[in-house]
């Protein structure tokens, strides 16, 4: 029996400027599904459920709810039609309590003032039934995120929520609460529910989907079972052509130690870190996201500096050093997130490949502009970064192009330390190959690189060595080879002790 | 050719201000055509006029030069007004009780006294802010009130000079910034504010140093990410624009008035961010954008005397063309209409 | 004993100081209460001066045209919440920066009101004598040592702020109005993304802050002097913005500040008297927000988005 039509998307368009990000776009979802809306970054996945969501308008085409056709043009009419969406960014107010977050919108009221005892019973009703433990009183902020995530749940059931569009719903979470995710999201499914999750990540999907439709740069490219889909075939679907899974990786010769941190700690953040990094070596350190990369990250470039414990760049103590001193020494860093700490976005393509080495370009107190354009047009050319000119804004960079010029900028001025953060995130798939060949020529130069990546696949294609970061600690390090993709989810899931495999140091 | 087009611009945003104000004008009775008239006529119709113009951008070009480069770093200096009358203190102060000293040597000294307790005062919200991220807007504002309160205090007792009115002794002829021609309040104080623009320029846009504030203006994340001192170059810059105002300050006193008296900025601190946001935080433009302000001032002045529209009026004008820069959207609106407007009437 | 005690110059004169406190305290804490509401909405309101001037003198044409000082007071709100639409205009729905629009707005207040006092009086200093807003003696209460003399002998204005003050409270943690304002001013964003219609909550906040503030201007001119003088207001906007603060955007605690800064304010008037320096008492308002602010005394927490556009195609969700 073909089940019930839950959602009917039909041939969906929708430009912003001159940028087509939808391109006739079917979706159809039964009711009772848990269906995957696979694609890369800018594929359009969460355009689509943003219009579905209200919070966009769609230039062309019908959507149909329960095999009727509705006019969404805000959340407010999403919610009445039983849609929900649970964003990546949650959509919390930090200081206020979770019980007020839930009814936020939906409030219980008597004579105009708020019931408190009715809300609440309603709340508790709803979280005993699906097994969603949230504690109501506590505030937003004190939290931790999978419960957060609770929050978001609940909240759309709450809102009598039919349909419920998590978008990316795995990124901040450990493999733990992923798969407690699941649990909970199977159980909405019994009773019904309908779920859509906006997710890039192939194994996810084949785990908890029963149905996955791909998109890729704004088209569909079609639906498939999970029952009849594979890792391979998905990808395919994905991307437009066969992945080159595997990046060829030369042999590069190990110097001495160059990097090296002893016993770092920082506050409750960071734990004894302790890690060596030699000329012409990358080394990886994998974990989930929120397990102190950041912070650590932040201690070695000089942004905070250590509880305990010291840095040594070429035998020489950097601690006490100031990022500009450290920038001088040779330490190259690219950041997390390159519109928040690597570009300045409404300053002009040469102001930004200086940013950081300005120093360089300064001659008697003023900038060398001869100097500075020269440096400039090099970067551009030699990592293709598509730009008019040196005096076009960064800002009208596409993000590979973006983030090419950032490590253009690291990379170009010669450093001997580099540590890398996220090099390839919401880069298109042309540029991240060419970023992973750029960090492996640097290797081969005796470069020592450290990189933090969340993408476990980049660290294993590229790392010489792995160490994984479980809250705050290095739970385990060894050469590349010694880990199975599953063992090092389990250390990063902090599954596993690291007495419990035996590593060669 | 941008320049012409920002400039068309201004001048756009210049004469939807004045149809506003003159709207107001005309709703309250007045015939706004006559006003207009008198205005131009007294700011830019003859050579004493020209002169009062002058005379009322001089202090504009410095206060509009001090919000602006703090602006350009990314912290809103609201606080000219204070650090404006801890200049004026300090000039009038050094200018009349230092014992005889060389001219040059003397208006130097008080200069830079005008100078430093500017940029002091400011430096106070700088610390603040750095300190304990406390709200530079909020910070300025209350030390605003209280330096133009103490300096009220300083002027009514400790260095209050005998006579009924609450001010500082004359200052000495060695502390004399030059009158440019008899018969006119133009000191040369205004050409200290033009070398400004013209220094304030160059520091922005050709140093390094320049450089690194405005990029924490732009991106203070990014900024210590690329190992600039953020702390460092806020303090510089609002201690740069306090002596930037406080010097608008010591003109006033040792160019203008010849003593520090209570009470005698109309707001000048107040204007200069009006005349930074208007000249689009740049020297240059902060220069045209004083220019303008100043002329309306001085129309303003002779509508107060010659007909019965109060000098507040053109605080309405100022207000409206604030208002425009500030919401560039409520502009484009504006001139959207106009078009309308325009097709209607030639339909 | 007591008797002898209750009236001793000590008590007598503790309690016109208090009592003329309250009386300083009224209008900031009108104005300030306005704040609360504009700023828990995220918008900065910068404006209070303009707006209380703009009350001051709205106040006393109404009373002036009609000859009825409550009549005047009704035009004070009405005319405090048009020229706070036109804020919110600019600010919400033309994206102005909150701190730039609000010093146009006290220009644009100096600057009309006194057009205005000279185009309706002919008067460039202050508007005639008017039918003002007195002083009422609660029955019974006001008869009360102490007590009666200090607090149920006021005007109006500050019944009506302790009235104001209780509603907001009520209004801001018992209703879901409220929790959604003060839910806005946090992470506009997320109330967005529930369907609550943001924009009409600002709109409305700050056109209620602008209300509330020109009700502290009508006290200025109906309540105290029963006429406009030009720039009647001198500062006092300035020092509600600070109450705000000081109170930690909670409306008990706004008027509290306000208290204190009544205080300050009723010293200075009684050093006034006796010819000494008055500047130093006057700037505790300003100097306690400092310390304040610089995390001398204890934590503030303004509201997150405060100052911030909200704009859906642009947020993060």
């Amino acid at each position: 029996m073909e089940a019930l039509e839950a959602l009917r998307m039909n041939k969906i368009v929708k430009s912003f400027g001159s940028l087509k990000a939808l391109d006739q776009v079917d979706l159809t979802v039964a009711k009772g599904e848990i269906h995957c809306l696979l694609g890369e970054n800018g594929a359009g996945k969460t355009t689509l459920m943003k219009i579905l969501y209200g919070i966009h308008q769609q230039d062309e085409g019908e959507i149909y709810l329960n095999a009727k056709k509705v006019k969404i043009s805000s959340p407010k009419e999403a919610i009445t039609q039983g849609i929900s969406m649970v964003f990546q960014h949650f959509m919390l107010i930090p200081n206020l309590s979770v019980m007020e977050n839930i009814i936020l919108g939906q409030e219980e009221t008597k004579m105009g003032i708020l019931a408190d005892k009715e809300s609440r019973n309603k709340v508790a009703n709803l979280s005993e039934k699906l097994g969603l433990k949230v504690r109501l009183d506590m505030l937003v902020e004190d939290i931790p995120v999978g419960e957060k995530q609770r929050v978001e749940i609940i909240k759309a059931l709450y809102r009598g929520a039919e349909i419920i569009i998590l978008d990316e719903p795995t990124a901040v979470l450990t493999p733990q609460e992923v798969s407690e995710l699941f649990k909970v999201l199977k159980t909405l499914k019994e009773d019904g529910k309908t779920i859509i999750i906006i997710t890039h990540k192939l194994k996810e999907t084949l785990a908890v989907a029963d149905k996955v439709t791909v998109l890729r740069n704004g088209k569909n490219q079609g639906s498939i079972t999970t029952d009849k889909a594979t890792p391979e075939i998905l990808a395919q679907m994905m991307v437009g052509r066969n992945v080159m899974l595997e990046v060829v990786k030369g042999k590069v010769e190990k110097g001495p130690v160059i990097f090296e941190t002893k016993g770092l700690n920082l506050k409750d953040k960071l734990k004894n870190i302790n890690l060596k990094i030699h000329a012409g070596e990358i080394v990886g350190i994998a974990g989930v996201e929120g397990n102190g990369q950041t912070e650590l990250l932040e201690t070695l470039i000089g942004l905070c500096s250590p509880t305990s414990g010291s840095i040594i760049f070429d035998q020489k103590d950097i601690t006490k050093d100031s990022v500009e001193e450290r920038l001088d020494q040779g330490l190259g860093f690219i950041p997390e997130d390159r519109n928040d700490r690597g570009l300045v976005n409404n300053f002009k393509l040469w102001q930004n490949a200086i940013l950081g080495y300005q120093k360089r370009y300064e001659k008697k107190g003023l900038l060398d502009f001869a100097a500075i354009t020269k440096a400039s047009e090099t970067i551009v050319k030699n990592y293709q970064v598509k730009v008019l000119g040196i005096d076009s804004k960064s800002s009208s960079l596409s993000g590979g192009n973006a983030q090419k010029l950032l490590v253009g900028r690291v990379f170009y001025h010669n450093p001997r330390v580099l540590i890398i953060a996220h090099p390839t995130r919401g880069v298109d798939v042309g540029a991240i190959e060419y970023l992973h060949k750029e960090i492996l020529s640097m290797r081969s130069q005796g470069k020592a690189i450290l990189l933090v990546s969340a993408d476990l696949d980049e660290i294993r294609q590229l790392s010489d060595r792995i160490a994984v970061i479980y809250e705050g600690a290095i739970t385990i390090e060894g050469d590349g080879g010694d880990f199975t993709e599953d063992e090092l989810g389990l250390y990063m899931a902090g599954g596993l002790r690291p007495e419990s495999k035996v590593v060669k140091a | 050719m941008k320049i012409i087009k920002k400039a068309a611009n201004l001048l756009l945003r210049l004469a939807l201000a004045l149809i506003i104000a003159g709207i107001i004008l005309f709703v309250s009775g007045y015939s706004p055509l006559k006003a207009y008239k008198a205005m131009i006529w007294g700011a830019i119709g003859n050579w004493n006029g020209i002169a009062l113009s002058l005379v009322q951008a001089t202090p504009l070009i410095f206060t509009g030069l001090a919000v602006a480069f703090a602006n350009n770093c990314g912290v809103f200096n609201i606080g000219a007004e204070g650090q404006l009358y801890l200049g004026a203190m300090a000039a009038g102060v050094i200018g009349a009780y230092l014992p005889p000293l060389p001219h040059y040597l003397h208006l130097l000294l008080a200069l830079l006294g005008g100078a430093l307790f500017g940029g002091l005062w400011a430096a106070i919200a700088a610390w603040l802010k750095v300190k304990a991220n406390a709200n530079e807007v909020i910070m300025t504002i209350m030390l605003n009130s209280i330096g133009i309160l103490f300096c009220s205090y300083l002027a009514n007792y400790t260095f209050k000079a005998s006579g009924p009115v609450a001010q500082t002794p004359e200052i000495k002829s060695t502390a004399v910034l030059s009158r440019l021609s008899t018969g006119t309040q133009l000191s040369s104080a205004i050409f200290l504010g033009l070398a400004l623009i013209v220094l304030v320029w160059f520091v922005l846009y050709r140093t390094k140093f320049g450089y690194e504030i405005r990029i924490v203006g732009a991106n203070p994340r990014a900024a210590a990410t690329a190992g600039i001192n953020v702390a460092q170059k806020i303090t510089a810059a609002l201690f740069i624009s306090g002596t930037l105002a406080g010097l608008g300050g010591a003109g006033q006193v040792l160019g203008l008035h010849g003593r520090f008296i209570d009470g005698f900025s109309p707001g000048y601190g107040f204007d200069g961010i009006a005349v930074a946001i208007l000249g689009g935080n740049s020297p240059i433009g902060v220069l045209f954008s004083a220019l303008l302000f100043g002329l309306m001032r001085a129309g303003g002045m002779v509508l107060d005397r010659t007909t019965n529209i109060p000098v507040d009026f053109v605080l309405i004008i100022q207000a409206v063309i604030i208002v425009m820069v500030a919401a560039p959207e409520l502009f484009k609106a504006l001139k959207g209409g106009v078009k309308d407007v325009r097709t209607v009437v030639k339909q | 004993m007591l008797e002898q005690w209750l009236n001793s110059d000590a008590v007598f004169l503790t309690v016109a100081l208090l009592a003329s406190t309250l009386r300083m305290a009224t209008p900031l804490g009108l104005a300030a209460l306005g704040a609360v509401y504009s700023e828990r909405a995220g918008v900065i309101n910068l404006g209070l001066e303009g707006l209380m001037l703009g009350g001051a003198f709205f106040g006393i044409l109404g009373s002036y045209l009609t000859g009825n000082a409550w009549l005047g007071v009704l035009l004070a709100a009405l005319a405090g919440g048009i020229m706070a639409l036109l804020f919110a205009l600019v600010t919400l729905r033309y994206k102005a920066n909150h701190v730039v629009a609000g010093v146009a707005l006290n220009l644009l207040g100096l600057g009309f009101t006194t057009v205005l006092l000279v185009a309706v009086w002919g008067n460039r200093g202050k508007s005639p004598d008017v039918a003002g807003i007195y002083p009422i003696y609660i029955p019974y209460l006001s008869d009360l040592p102490i007590v009666g003399e200090l607090i149920f002998r006021q005007s109006p204005f500050f019944y009506l702020l302790i009235i104001l003050m209780i509603l907001s409270w009520l209004f801001f943690y018992r209703t879901k109005w409220g929790l959604r304002l003060r839910a806005i001013g946090e992470n506009p964003a997320a109330v967005d993304s529930l369907g609550i219609p943001v924009f009409t909550y600002k709109y409305l906040a700050v056109i209620a802050g602008g209300m509330l503030a020109a009700l502290g201007g009508a006290y200025l001119s109906l309540g105290e002097l029963s006429m406009f003088a030009r720039n009647m207001v001198s500062g006092r906007g300035y020092i509600a913005l600070a109450a705000n603060i000081l109170g930690n955007w909670n409306p008990i605690g706004v008027v509290l500040a306000s208290f204190l800064f009544g205080l300050a304010n009723a010293i200075e008037m009684n050093l006034q008297l006796y010819g000494w320096p008055t500047q130093f008492v006057q700037m505790i308002p300003y100097v306690v927000t400092m310390f304040v602010l610089g995390g001398f005394v204890r934590k503030v927490q303004a509201p997150k988005a405060l100052g911030q556009h909200f704009d859906r195609s642009n947020t993060n969700m």
